[in-house]
């Protein structure tokens, strides 16, 4: 049985005697031990099973933690078997959706290791390695702090950066400190590789003048832009002289066409934009695509400036990696949406609709979102402080959750911190006896489902483990198969 | 009736939540009847001892605090003149560092700091962060718990006989040895602790408002109780937090 096997790879692993190299061609191999990669691969293939089997979840690191622990240079090695390379996705917000909605545009055409349930350190990365079949390219979405090692490890010959929003203080630091790791990826990329950057992000845009030939994409369609910055805008103040920065747009968060009046430093000019924007509520967003004089109009299946942002990250990464706009268009099309990020999930006569939040920037625009598509008399938010959603919470009170609020009728708080996140709606202005606090999400749900009416939709807003947690429990009553199958 | 609030350079320091805590204040006072005013004071705005009854500092990265201290520390006659003469102060995170004498940075660079507290903190090698809970006495006799969860790198270390917020029950504190946290001058006090501090910790919210309306109306009002369960219930789930894992590096 799969038990077995686990056992006897790691005992084999460690006995495997010392070989010569020219012995160890196509063999993982390192000082310590010696597993030959083949062996490794089916190993860990066995350890992701075995990681279901025992329910601990998807089992999309554990093969990655098993092999790698054997082998330090194991993803170096798998990285460099790639015919085609590999091409990194990184930002605060909308990695994920970004690498997704990629890998729709490359899949036809290449076959891809694609880390698509989102294990984006580096125990995911290269257990997405180990389980592709023969792949031709990598494509890898890569947690913001992670990046730096990774990249090393993996020599990309395409990296899209995307934005850098304040996101788990408690784990990552200051932003400044993850923009400097981004700046030293950028200044030790091949000089082959291509660089794409988001240029309304002033940190990311300005990694574009450290390379020429970067592909800098970006919104141009100030009637979309919000009147002002909202409160937890990031990255106001110049890099270079530290005065505020103007905007002529602002449209997610701190993103937008800035200028500095005082010493000049701006926007770098637009690559690839998107223009003619139109909002189609929750059901999706239009725009116009426009590159190198060519312009192709784009029909997105999912809602809201911030995937607008995906969208161009994703078309300016295969465009670098030398993909065709009608086949970039077409990627993007047939895109749903990433695990868990925007789901509607029917359940009964009724549907959830599943928006994660996990920090101020990317809660603003599910806020927006929602808002802007009809708001809601009745919200689930659910709020636990596991190391993947961040310990600290305080980052709660830093989402302008006032517009949502202003809409709901009533609100059921969940989660291991649901007394905080019904603190915040009652000192946001929400009348305190309209608050359910229903700590288990089980019972949340349950409770949820029971005051929404017959065909109508619940909202839910997540943190990523409630997510997970809401997923399991609806995958258990049998509406949503779990995403381990789903991403196979 | 009402409390004249300055919030210090809100658009600079702001990181942890620290609208949170002036939500709070502003609330508790309303549900009283008390009104509430906040009046942001920025780079080159004035600040005339003796015009407010609170002034609120928060927390910025190191950017956005290098960008303010040299006006802050300007200020340092003001407000140290606004504290002798009974105004509340409450100082979080880089607010509470840069109301002490300087603030180290790790590349060695000094910012100078306003110099009420009596303190001096240097950035360490390791970062402090986790939850935290502490035992604080602010008027003899009446003991209270704060928690609230802390990250920080500097470390903080307060003259001998120097007041404190509190004891550390579970979690860092100022400098990581002490089992101090924070500083008590008057009715200013200064804390490493956000999450925000005042949601889940409402009696210090009370405790400040008593003072800001000491010193407006010269005497100490009687603040009426509100109804807290959600406070409380989110009090003993941080607090559980704090003694659970407590501080981590």
């Amino acid at each position: 049985m799969g038990g077995k096997s686990l056992i006897t790879l790691w005992g084999e692993g460690c006995k495997i005697p010392r070989l010569s190299d020219s012995r160890l061609a196509g063999y993982a191999h390192d000082v310590r031990v010696r597993v030959p990669l083949t062996v490794g691969i089916a190993g860990a293939r066995v350890a992701a099973g075995l990681s279901r089997l025992v329910g601990a979840g998807g089992g999309t690191t554990v093969p990655g933690k098993v092999l790698s622990s054997l082998d330090p240079e194991l993803l170096d090695r798998l990285a460099q078997r790639l015919p085609l390379g590999a091409a990194l996705v990184s930002a605060t917000n909308g990695k994920t959706t970004t690498a997704a909605m990629a890998a729709q545009i490359l899949g036809p055409r290449v076959r891809l290791a694609h880390n698509a349930s989102g294990a984006n350190l580096l125990s995911g990365v290269t257990s997405s390695l180990l389980s592709a079949k023969s792949p031709e390219l990598g494509l890898f979405e890569v947690d913001e702090a992670a990046l730096p090692e990774i990249a090393r490890r993996v020599r990309p010959r395409a990296v899209c950066l995307g934005n850098l929003f304040r996101d788990q203080l408690d784990r990552y630091g200051e932003l400044e400190h993850v923009a400097e790791g981004w700046r030293s990826v950028v200044q030790g990329l091949d000089p082959a590789a291509a660089l794409v950057v988001n240029g309304d992000d002033p940190q990311v845009g300005d990694l574009a003048r450290e390379r020429s030939g970067s592909i800098v994409f970006g919104l141009d369609d100030p009637r979309h832009a919000v009147p002002e910055l909202l409160h937890a805008a990031d990255s106001k103040w110049c890099l270079r002289c530290g005065r505020p920065y103007e905007y002529a747009a602002a449209y997610v968060g701190h993103l937008g066409a800035y200028r500095c009046p005082t010493c000049g430093h701006a926007r770098p000019e637009l690559g690839v934009a998107a223009r003619g924007i139109e909002l189609r509520g929750l059901d999706g967003v239009d725009f116009s695509l426009e590159t190198r004089g060519e312009t192709r109009p784009v029909r997105l299946a999912v809602p809201g400036l911030y995937n607008v942002y995906n969208a161009l990250g994703a078309a300016s990464l295969a465009i670098a990696l030398g993909s065709k706009l009608d086949d970039v268009v077409a990627g993007l099309e047939r895109f749903g949406a990433a695990f868990g990020r925007f789901e509607r999930i029917p359940i009964g006569d009724k549907r959830l609709l599943v928006l994660l939040v996990k920090n101020p920037a990317g809660a603003n625009e599910a806020v927006r979102t929602l808002v802007a598509g009809g708001p809601p008399k009745l919200a689930v938010l659910a709020l636990n402080d596991a190391i993947a959603d961040g310990r600290d919470v305080s980052w709660i009170w830093d989402v302008d959750w006032e517009p949502l609020l202003a809409g709901l009728e009533r609100v059921v708080v969940t989660g291991e911190r649901a007394a905080e996140m019904a603190l915040r709606c009652k000192y946001g202005g929400f009348s305190a006896e309209a608050i359910e606090v229903v700590p288990q999400l089980g019972a949340a749900l349950d409770r949820g489902l029971e005051l929404s009416p017959t065909g109508g939709e619940l909202v839910v807003l997540p943190t990523y483990t409630a997510m997970l947690g809401l997923r399991r429990i609806v995958a258990d009553r049998g509406f949503v198969q779990p995403y381990w199958e789903r991403a196979a | 009736m009402t409390i004249r609030v300055a919030h210090l350079y809100p658009e600079y320091l702001n990181i942890y939540a620290d609208r949170g805590n002036i939500a709070v204040l502003s609330s508790r006072a309303r549900w009283r009847g008390i009104g509430f005013e906040v009046e942001p004071i920025s780079v080159g705005d004035e600040l005339r001892p003796g015009e407010h009854d609170l002034l609120y500092i928060g927390g910025g990265q190191d950017r956005e605090q290098a960008l303010i201290a040299p006006d802050l520390a300007a200020r340092g006659d003001a407000i140290r003149e606004s504290v002798a003469g009974g105004v509340a102060v409450l100082a979080v995170c880089g607010g509470y560092q840069l109301l002490g004498r300087f603030y180290r940075g790790r590349d060695g660079v000094e910012l100078p700091g306003a110099g009420l507290f009596p303190h001096e903190t240097v950035a360490g090698a390791r970062r402090m962060i986790g939850d935290c809970l502490l035992a604080c006495e602010l008027d003899l006799g009446t003991r209270a718990t704060l928690a609230g969860f802390e990250n920080h790198a500097g470390v903080t270390r307060l003259d001998d006989g120097a007041e404190p917020l509190g004891r550390v029950a579970a979690g860092f504190g100022n400098d990581g040895e002490s089992g101090f946290e924070g500083a008590r001058v008057g009715s200013a006090v200064g804390t490493y602790l956000h999450g925000p501090l005042l949601p889940r910790n409402p009696w210090l919210a009370d405790w400040l408002l008593a003072r800001a309306l000491e010193h407006r109306d010269g005497e100490a009002p009687e603040l009426g109780p509100l109804p807290d369960g959600l406070e409380q219930a989110a009090h003993v789930v941080s607090a559980e937090r704090a003694k659970s894992r407590g501080g981590r590096f």
